[in-house]
């Protein structure tokens, strides 16, 4: 049962943290959105992302208690853990850039997430079900709003189809941890509470192929090489994100808001 | 008074105190209007209030809960415990008619038609926006609006503008 848990742990970090960091990228566009609706609309996404994150991270301490003895808090989990012990995507904690790099991260981001959602909302765990099942109505809004970016900016001039193009060529080597399972996800599929990541690279690429036609911008022909965040081996951006979403806590360790 | 008829007396208190209890982002409606009450029991003597998130990122929440929590105890029902429940996802669909007719009064177009379940990433109608008529205009009542951004002053709402009467307004998504 230890074990199982330990697993489990490890699991739920791997989808909060990915939550986690894209709500706080998109948090540094706050105050710096090219206009105010767009602000507005980042801003909402990340805090969907947030509270997301806080339900996976609260489920996460809980079960860290039944094998650790006393499980951290999702404050403790988000605020006080190193680099090396985030479980995130590399795509997603790549830095903002221009409009178009946000929202290519983001789109790539949001279709692997939706099909994650659909998945883990059918877990045998029920409290991964409830979650995926609420999170995913939210995901399926994301989505629409992040390729309708990637068509317009794709289909649109030349110098925003030019650079679209150049943002979505830029961060496709990190997609492909997205449908690379390790033991724990293989074991996780197998008893049916996790999702079995490879079964979703084919949907993820076709609704990205239908997007990237719809907007004029070719299909990167690059291999989706990177991989690592699963194991918490990160690119140099994390560790810069992570100093300044940290610092406070760091800094006056059990500062309450 | 018989004993169920002091029960149902003791739960209809429980909801009038809940239905006083404003949307902390939209006051002319209720946490009983917005569906986000879903229950109401004893068990034993605690009276257990469940209730359910609207958007997982919406600031208001914990404010609905502290709101719900310090209402209940004013109307005297000291003894109570506040559930939050995630499944089913919470749906503009339980938002109760008179509380649409409420919001379009104060402004914001209420929801169109029902939430439709997430079946798959429908990317064919990603460029069309709602048809014209969809969402008529909270303040004139004309057809002739459009979406200006999907996203609002809150995560609820989506910006609008009505083409007849050139007013800007929020709209209620479906979710």
């Amino acid at each position: 049962m230890n074990e199982a848990d330990r697993r489990l742990f490890e699991y739920l970090l791997r989808i909060a943290d990915s939550d986690l960091v894209l709500a706080q990228r998109l948090g540094e566009w706050v105050g710096h959105g090219p206009v105010l609706e767009e602000d507005i609309a980042l801003t909402n996404i990340g805090l969907d992302l947030l509270g997301q994150a806080r339900l996976w991270l609260a489920y996460a301490g809980e079960v860290e208690a039944r094998f650790a003895g006393r499980g951290r808090t999702e404050d403790e989990l988000a605020f006080l853990r190193a680099g090396g012990d985030f479980r995130n995507l590399l795509l997603v904690e790549q830095p903002n850039g221009s409009y178009a790099d946000t929202m290519a991260r983001q789109f790539l981001f949001d279709v692997w997430h939706v099909l994650l959602l659909g998945g883990l909302a059918l877990s045998r765990d029920e409290r991964i079900a409830e979650i995926a099942g609420k999170a995913r109505k939210e995901a399926a809004y994301h989505v629409e709003r992040s390729a309708d970016w990637v068509i317009r900016l794709g289909d649109g001039t030349d110098e925003s189809h030019a650079r679209m193009q150049s943002a979505i060529d830029d961060v496709w080597m990190y997609t492909g941890e997205m449908f690379e399972p390790d033991a724990i996800d293989r074991s996780l599929a197998a008893e049916g509470i996790g999702c079995d990541l490879a079964a979703l690279a084919a949907p993820w690429r076709g609704t990205v192929e239908a997007v990237l036609s719809e907007a004029t911008l070719a299909v990167p022909k690059t291999s989706a090489v990177q991989r690592g965040g699963r194991r918490g081996i990160h690119t140099e951006y994390l560790g810069h994100m992570l100093a300044t979403m940290q610092w406070l806590q760091r800094a006056y360790p059990g500062a309450q808001w | 008074m018989r004993a169920d008829a002091r029960v149902e007396e003791r739960d209809a208190a429980v909801w009038r105190t809940l239905s006083r209890v404003p949307d902390p982002e939209i006051p002319v409606v209720s946490v009983v209007d917005l569906g986000i009450v879903r229950g109401v029991e004893w068990r034993s003597d605690q009276l257990v209030v469940t209730l359910t998130p609207t958007y997982s990122g919406c600031p208001a929440t914990e404010m609905i809960v502290a709101d719900v929590g310090r209402a209940l105890a004013a109307a005297g029902f000291a003894r109570h415990r506040l559930e939050i429940r995630l499944s089913p996802p919470w749906t503009t669909d339980w938002i109760a008619p008179e509380a649409r007719a409420r919001l379009a009064r104060y402004g914001i177009a209420p929801p169109s038609g029902r939430a439709e379940p997430v079946a798959r990433i429908d990317t064919s109608a990603l460029r069309g926006r709602p048809s014209p008529g969809d969402v008529p205009c909270p303040r004139c009542g004309s057809p002739r609006t459009r979406e200006v951004s999907r996203f609002g002053s809150t995560p609820c709402k989506a910006q609008y503008v009505c083409d007849a009467c050139l007013e800007p307004f929020d709209y209620f998504k479906p979710l």
